[in-house]
């Protein structure tokens, strides 16, 4: 399927992205000279139209009519024969493979959100207004810099597993030895390590978490927090009555934010275990399907169950930020 | 509608009352709170530096005792760098590095213009059906690119581009367009009017009043996407490893580390500094420039 092109050195790479960068300053240069001969001529609406384009041309073709063609795809079996209607469906939520894959799923969107932002809460009440408060949320937030490859590497070296008896190099084996446990293959026990994958999308999200959700604290009117201080609220309280209503939009912002990350979330479990050992959710089972197994049909029903299972998190996202927009 | 952004920069920059958070978080004695907080950020930066020790550490080092062990027992090697950064054969994956730099620069710069382009439009042109094409460029910040790949590669067959550049640069520009679009449109409607209409008045047309007026105000969310953008594309694994994943020159470095998971599962020292080199980019963009990425992460975060 993909041709094997002649070996490119790095100049000529370099020099295909300067190519590519021409390519696309040609169209872009294109465009606004045909703008600016319609202005010349009066035609506003004209010139609007030639401005957005090439951006709606890239939309309908990457990814309206992919999603069309995806959607339709899901009707027919494996090979693309055959037209099997809604079987591929009923796949997923019959066969055992695949309700396995579901509920992993559901336990990522679960747990992830509200471990990850109950974590970037806590540390954000923590350091607001200490010292050194930037460094210790970049200390925090530097992991949504590292890609979820690096990140899967890291915590895959964590979960290393050598025999009882023999040095431990995995640091959480090390630790339960220290402890006097013997070491265990995390990521090989089901249904737990799902969970230990899991938690490297905790790790990368509570920074997610903490700084958006220090923002909103921040914005909290210094007014509300003084009368509550004068009518004697303790701490508990001031965060229970205060502090968590007036960041609830954010709170949801965020939870739903990081739940269609886990829907979406991929790289973690390819890299980790590759799906193997019954750790795989939809977004993987969609890629093995669709090129490791050839079932096309099964993959793209996977695909747009994701799709249907993301829409209304997202328009309940975007209602929480609009809210949260309004309240600052 | 006012952006998240000029929000947060108000916000920080008047802290009055002290923070509300502080009494917000109310009287947990500071002394427990900077304990609690010191654990937890070396509890989120311990597994990070278990790595980097080990990337310089000799393999035979790595493979007998754990990393701790190397402040009491230090030994220390660059040999890991060499074989991933100059050494022979397919241990050595400074190529991909290179293609995750090709790659990644012209994912940015593409989507950034053209959204520019149509958020100009929507923001500051009167046309039929813009309000209806705005919300649609919006909503297709829900499609998951999953529905897309399987067409487009097949498209992509047939234009005789896959396995190039050219396809991964063409994907991401089509996945970032909606929330550039969103973003971009968002801070040009905060240019005051007036200075668009003084413009107009002398007798600037739209072209120019985009290139000499609205870019360079747009230069922080400029910055603001840009980074968000560079980081999602530099990271990225799903994409790169569609539409270039057998293609040894242009796949980038996530990849060449995940086929590196595969193929060398337990070879940890290169691992860990292949593993460091990939990261060490988007650290430096990521510590340089954090302000402008959290701006970026506040204004978008549908993107999930």
């Amino acid at each position: 399927m993909h041709y094997a092109a002649p070996t490119l050195t790095m100049g000529g790479k370099f020099f295909t992205m300067a190519l590519g960068l021409l390519a696309f300053a040609a169209v872009v240069a294109v465009i606004l000279l045909l703008a600016a001969l319609a202005e010349r001529r009066g035609g506003r609406r004209r010139v609007a139209w030639l401005f957005i384009l090439p951006t709606v041309t890239l939309l309908v073709v990457g990814l309206i009519y992919p999603a069309l063609r995806t959607m339709l795809r899901s009707l027919y079996n494996a090979a693309g024969t055959s037209f099997i209607g809604l079987d591929n469906y009923l796949t997923i939520f019959q066969s055992d493979d695949q309700l396995l894959v579901l509920r992993n799923t559901v336990l990522w969107v679960l747990v992830t959100p509200f471990v990850a932002t109950a974590v970037g809460l806590l540390y954000a009440i923590l350091v607001d207004g200490a010292r050194g408060e930037s460094i210790a949320k970049a200390m925090i937030f530097l992991p949504m810099a590292i890609s979820f490859v690096g990140a899967s590497i890291i915590w895959k070296f964590i979960y290393e597993y050598r025999q009882e008896g023999v040095p431990q190099i995995g640091l959480l084996n090390q630790v339960i030895v220290w402890l006097g446990g013997t070491p265990s293959q995390f990521l090989v026990g089901t249904p737990w390590n799902t969970f230990f994958l899991i938690v490297v999308m905790i790790w990368i999200q509570a920074g997610f978490a903490m700084t958006i959700l220090s923002a909103s604290i921040k914005a909290i009117p210094g007014e509300i927090v003084e009368a509550a201080r004068l009518d004697g609220v303790g701490a508990v309280q001031m965060f229970r009555f205060v502090t968590l209503p007036s960041i609830r939009p954010s709170v949801v912002v965020v939870l739903t934010t990081i739940a269609i990350g886990c829907l979406k979330v991929f790289d973690i479990i390819r890299t980790m275990t590759g799906g193997a050992f019954g750790t795989s959710v939809v977004a993987n089972e969609f890629y093995s399907q669709s090129f490791s197994a050839g079932n096309q049909g099964l993959g793209a029903a996977l695909a747009v169950l994701l799709f249907v299972l993301v829409i209304p998190i997202v328009i309940y996202n975007i209602r929480q930020m609009r809210a949260s927009e309004s309240q600052r | 509608m006012t952006t998240t952004d000029i929000r947060t920069a108000q916000t920080t920059k008047t802290r009055p009352i002290a923070s509300a958070a502080a009494t917000a978080g109310g009287h947990l004695s500071s002394r427990w709170a900077s304990l609690a907080a010191v654990v937890l950020a070396v509890a989120w930066t311990i597994p990070t530096f278990g790595l980097l020790i080990t990337s310089i550490r000799p393999e035979a080092e790595i493979k007998s005792s754990g990393w701790w062990t190397f402040f009491t027992n230090p030994s220390f090697s660059l040999e890991n760098y060499q074989a991933v950064l100059g050494g022979r054969g397919s241990d050595n994956i400074s190529p991909s590095f290179v293609n995750s730099l090709v790659i990644t620069v012209p994912a940015v710069l593409a989507p950034l213009l053209l959204a520019a382009l149509a958020a100009y439009a929507f923001a500051w042109m009167d046309f039929r059906g813009r309000n209806v094409l705005f919300v649609a460029i919006f909503a297709l910040q829900v499609v998951p690119i999953q529905v897309t790949l399987i067409p487009l590669l097949t498209l992509y067959v047939d234009l005789g581009i896959s396995g190039t550049y050219w396809a991964v640069w063409l994907s991401h520009t089509m996945f970032a367009l909606p929330l550039a679009v969103f973003l971009l449109h968002n801070f040009m409607r905060e240019i005051p009017r007036e200075l668009i209409e003084a413009a107009r008045v002398d007798g600037a047309g739209h072209v120019t009043i985009f290139f000499r007026l609205m870019l360079p105000m747009l230069t922080p969310a400029i910055a603001a996407f840009g980074i968000y953008q560079f980081l999602w594309v530099w990271n990225d694994l799903l994409v790169a490893l569609t539409f270039a994943g057998s293609s040894k020159n242009v796949a980038p470095m996530t990849v060449a580390l995940f086929n590196l998971t595969g193929t060398r599962g337990s070879s940890w020292h290169l691992l860990s500094a292949g593993a460091f080199v990939s990261i060490i980019v988007p650290v430096i963009v990521f510590v340089a420039l954090q302000r402008y990425f959290v701006r970026g992460l506040l204004a978008g975060s549908v993107k999930g």
